[in-house]
């Protein structure tokens, strides 16, 4: 009936068909092997990396691994067992001969205030303890506070190999002895004020942009190709010249000696002991990421406004709508793709930006990116910096993935 | 029955200047009938576009007025003129279904839903996309997109409808068959339609009358018969349809019948039309298909040699030379009684002094 079709060297059409586009598919991939190999070296893997370092307590839980294993089946209610202390005992004294016992007790320190005295006065007399005795009891005898339970408690607490304590703070909340996540005392919050900073200026500098752009990228796909392409100069201006001059050249301008405000009081506009204070706060922050950031909206509203044709607007026109409505219901719509890749750019490169808040945003214009940077390099706090990161990021992703969800990413354009 | 206005619109002597110093339309004047499909016809910088979008409103007039239904209305928006267009490139909105695009000049005039509903029933089935209403634009071929266009510019029940090359990006076949459907919504509306095109045979096919521009003037201004049979100057005889040229001088002029001295030395008589002196250079145009051969009594006959032959399924095309031009060409009907002819025969060839015409040169 149906003879199964063969090429002329004798073979199934069918099976020569699918090697031929094996053929075709391995090549392709070798020719994406050396950007996946890139992407795997330069970001998969520092990103898992960071993400591992937020929640690692290796350290801790390998100086202290046997404690580990056997506090954890304590149940926290009373005293620790005497089998528990005596396991604790026996790492203390391995760790004090070898000079190790200051890490654990620095890092105790941060479960529960006191805990470093505690344990350096413990170890200078160690010596003195008798193995045959009860640990606990001679414990006590060295400090009262090993009679409390709470220093268990955090003994339990830091041993563990995986923590989030380092998310948790970067809300201002910490766990407390009993398990329950409360915040920080008032004067001690600093985090979640950034974190809302933050994000108000990513969406103010994203608004701000579209409303500066819009107009300007409306321009350059209107006008004949001589201007366009100097306007388009200007736009790119910015992208030519290093991000740390720019940066400068606001702090000139704007500073309370700075040329804007000598032209405000040249012009009486401001008197010259009431100069505006433009920089070292929120304002300096707004100003200058904006105009860093102005491009990065203007290119793709301009490479959507490009392909709008003119006709439709004459077409609304010429059907009895007025120009405002034909831009309303016609032209403002077609611009959707562009104002959304446009916005979601900018929104998460302010997001994340680090070094123009740094130099014009003093301490009431810095964002959470600069905190960052502060336990990178000052308090050496890795853990808690990439913490910090690993939420940056996954904020990142949560506005991907709702603009996927109203948008489309297939929707997107970006020149 | 009503009478039929003959000026409803009206142009009076219209410039238009976009850089101040060259007129694109220079003192235009033109009536328009109502009811009437008229084309403004000729090569592209003639000017026929531009006088579209002053009637349109998206261009104002450098000088002159404008009349719709006798109102001046140069000084009216586009969006006030209640006009219907159809644009080259169909111009639908691209994040609209089709029926939200024919729904859009209602919903502007705030017409009720349940007379947008029916208006646009009609107007879809008008086109024949009954079944098309929910569909984007660019799930249609480019044929139906047009008829949308089409749809589109006359949900609302304007009095005049403007379509700029509407046809122009549609292949051969579905533009000639979209010739024929736009004619006949024509006249089964009544509505009046102002056409712009290049193509002359499309002119020809769907216009009551047809404006031929060139140069920012109209040239000549006739119905499609007189325009094709009757050109006035050289320039419409040669741009509209095939034509012969031969150059020559006038020697004798009597009445309708001339005698020109052609610039090889033979005699040729013809139908002075744009000539009325004696001396006066002149370019005679002559159709291919008026030319006969081996004719029995008509005044010119000349000698030819046959210097190509094309077939072209219902006509042959034969190229010759005769009087010095090689670029001469007949066109002879494929019947049973057709003529023999070889390349680079000799042939007899003749016509009528009343079909050659002399133009201006």
């Amino acid at each position: 009936m149906n003879n199964p079709i063969r090429t002329s060297d004798g073979e199934l059409l069918s099976v020569k068909l699918k090697k031929a586009e094996s053929n075709k598919r391995n090549i392709a991939f070798l020719l994406v092997m050396p950007l996946l190999l890139f992407i795997l070296v330069a970001y998969i893997l520092p990103i898992s990396q960071m993400l591992q370092r937020s929640v690692d307590n290796t350290q801790m839980n390998s100086l202290l691994s046997e404690t580990y294993k056997v506090i954890q089946d304590w149940n926290g209610e009373e005293l620790p067992p005497e089998e528990v202390t005596k396991v604790f005992y026996n790492e203390l004294k391995y760790l004090a001969e070898n000079k190790l016992h200051g890490k654990i007790a620095v890092r105790l320190n941060y479960e529960k205030g006191g805990f470093s005295s505690l344990i350096k006065k413990t170890v200078r007399k160690l010596d003195s303890f008798d193995e045959n005795e009860n640990i606990l009891d001679q414990f006590i005898k060295v400090h009262k506070r090993w009679a409390d339970i709470d220093y268990w408690l955090a003994l339990k607490r830091a041993t563990v190999p995986y923590h989030f304590r380092k998310y948790l703070a970067s809300f201002d909340m910490i766990q407390d002895f009993d398990g329950s996540i409360k915040r920080l005392e008032e004067k001690k919050r600093i985090n979640v004020t950034l974190w809302l900073r933050t994000i108000f200026v990513a969406l103010g500098v994203t608004f701000c942009c579209f409303l500066l752009a819009y107009p300007i990228a409306y321009l350059l796909s209107v006008l004949p190709t001589r201007y366009s392409n100097i306007l388009m100069i200007c736009v790119l201006l910015p992208f030519w010249t290093s991000l740390l001059v720019r940066t400068s050249s606001w702090m000139v301008l704007l500073q309370t000696q700075g040329v804007l405000n000598d032209i405000l009081v040249s012009l009486n506009l401001v008197s010259d002991d009431n100069r505006l204070e433009l920089m070292y706060n929120m304002t300096g922050t707004f100003i200058a990421m904006t105009q860093i950031l102005l491009p990065f909206m203007v290119l793709p509203l301009f490479s959507v406004m490009k392909t709008i044709q003119p006709s439709l607007m004459k077409a609304a026109t010429s059907m009895g709508s007025t120009p405002f409505n034909a831009f309303r219901k016609i032209y403002f719509p077609l611009t959707y793709p562009g104002i959304s890749a446009g916005s979601i750019l900018v929104f998460v490169l302010a997001i994340g930006y680090y070094i123009t808040p740094a130099l014009v945003g003093g301490s009431k214009g810095t964002l959470i990116s600069n905190r960052i940077a502060y336990h990178m390099q000052s308090t050496l706090d890795w853990s808690y910096a990439t913490a910090m990161a690993t939420i940056l990021l996954v904020a990142v992703l949560i506005v991907y993935y709702i603009y996927n969800k109203v948008v489309g990413i297939d929707n997107m354009r970006l020149g | 029955m009503t009478e039929v206005k003959q000026d409803f619109v009206k142009f009076e002597q219209v410039d238009k200047s976009y850089d101040g110093e060259f007129l694109v339309v220079k003192g235009l004047d033109l009536d328009i009938a109502q009811g009437e499909f008229l084309t403004l016809l000729g090569p592209s910088g003639s000017g026929k576009t531009t006088t579209l979008m002053m009637l349109a409103g998206f261009e104002t007039p450098t000088n002159g007025e404008i009349y719709l239904d006798g109102n001046p209305i140069s000084n009216i928006p586009p969006y006030k003129r209640g006009i219907g267009m159809v644009f080259q490139n169909y111009a639908l909105f691209p994040h609209l279904s089709v029926y939200e695009n024919l729904a859009f000049p209602l919903k502007v005039r705030k017409t009720p839903e349940e007379i947008i509903n029916e208006k646009i029933k009609q107007t879809l089935a008008m086109v024949s996309l009954s079944d098309f209403s929910n569909r984007m634009p660019a799930q249609l071929s480019g044929g139906q997109q047009q008829r949308v266009a089409v749809a589109r510019s006359l949900v609302f029940d304007p009095q005049l409808v403007l379509m700029d090359e509407p046809l122009g990006a549609l292949d051969k076949n579905l533009r000639e068959s979209m010739q024929y459907e736009l004619k006949h919504i024509h006249e089964s509306l009544g509505v009046t339609v102002v056409y712009v095109t290049h193509d002359q045979s499309e002119a020809l096919t769907m216009s009551n009358r047809i404006a031929v521009f060139n140069d920012g003037y109209i040239q000549q201004l006739s119905n499609p018969n007189d325009l094709y049979e009757t050109p006035v100057n050289s320039f419409v005889a040669e741009f509209i349809g095939e034509n012969n040229t031969i150059t020559g001088t006038v020697k004798e002029i009597s009445g309708n019948r001339a005698k020109v001295e052609a610039d090889t030395g033979e005699t040729v008589i013809a139908n002075p039309i744009a000539v009325s002196s004696v001396g006066e250079k002149t370019k005679m145009s002559l159709r291919p298909e008026r030319v006969s051969i081996n004719p029995s009594d008509l005044e010119n006959k000349f000698e030819a040699t046959v210097k190509e032959i094309i077939y072209h399924g219902d006509h042959t095309r034969v190229r010759v030379n005769i009087l010095n031009d090689d670029q001469f060409i007949l066109k002879i009907p494929n019947s049973n009684d057709e003529i023999k002819l070889n390349v680079e025969d000799k042939v007899q060839l003749g016509w009528s002094g009343h079909d050659c015409r002399a133009l201006d040169f």
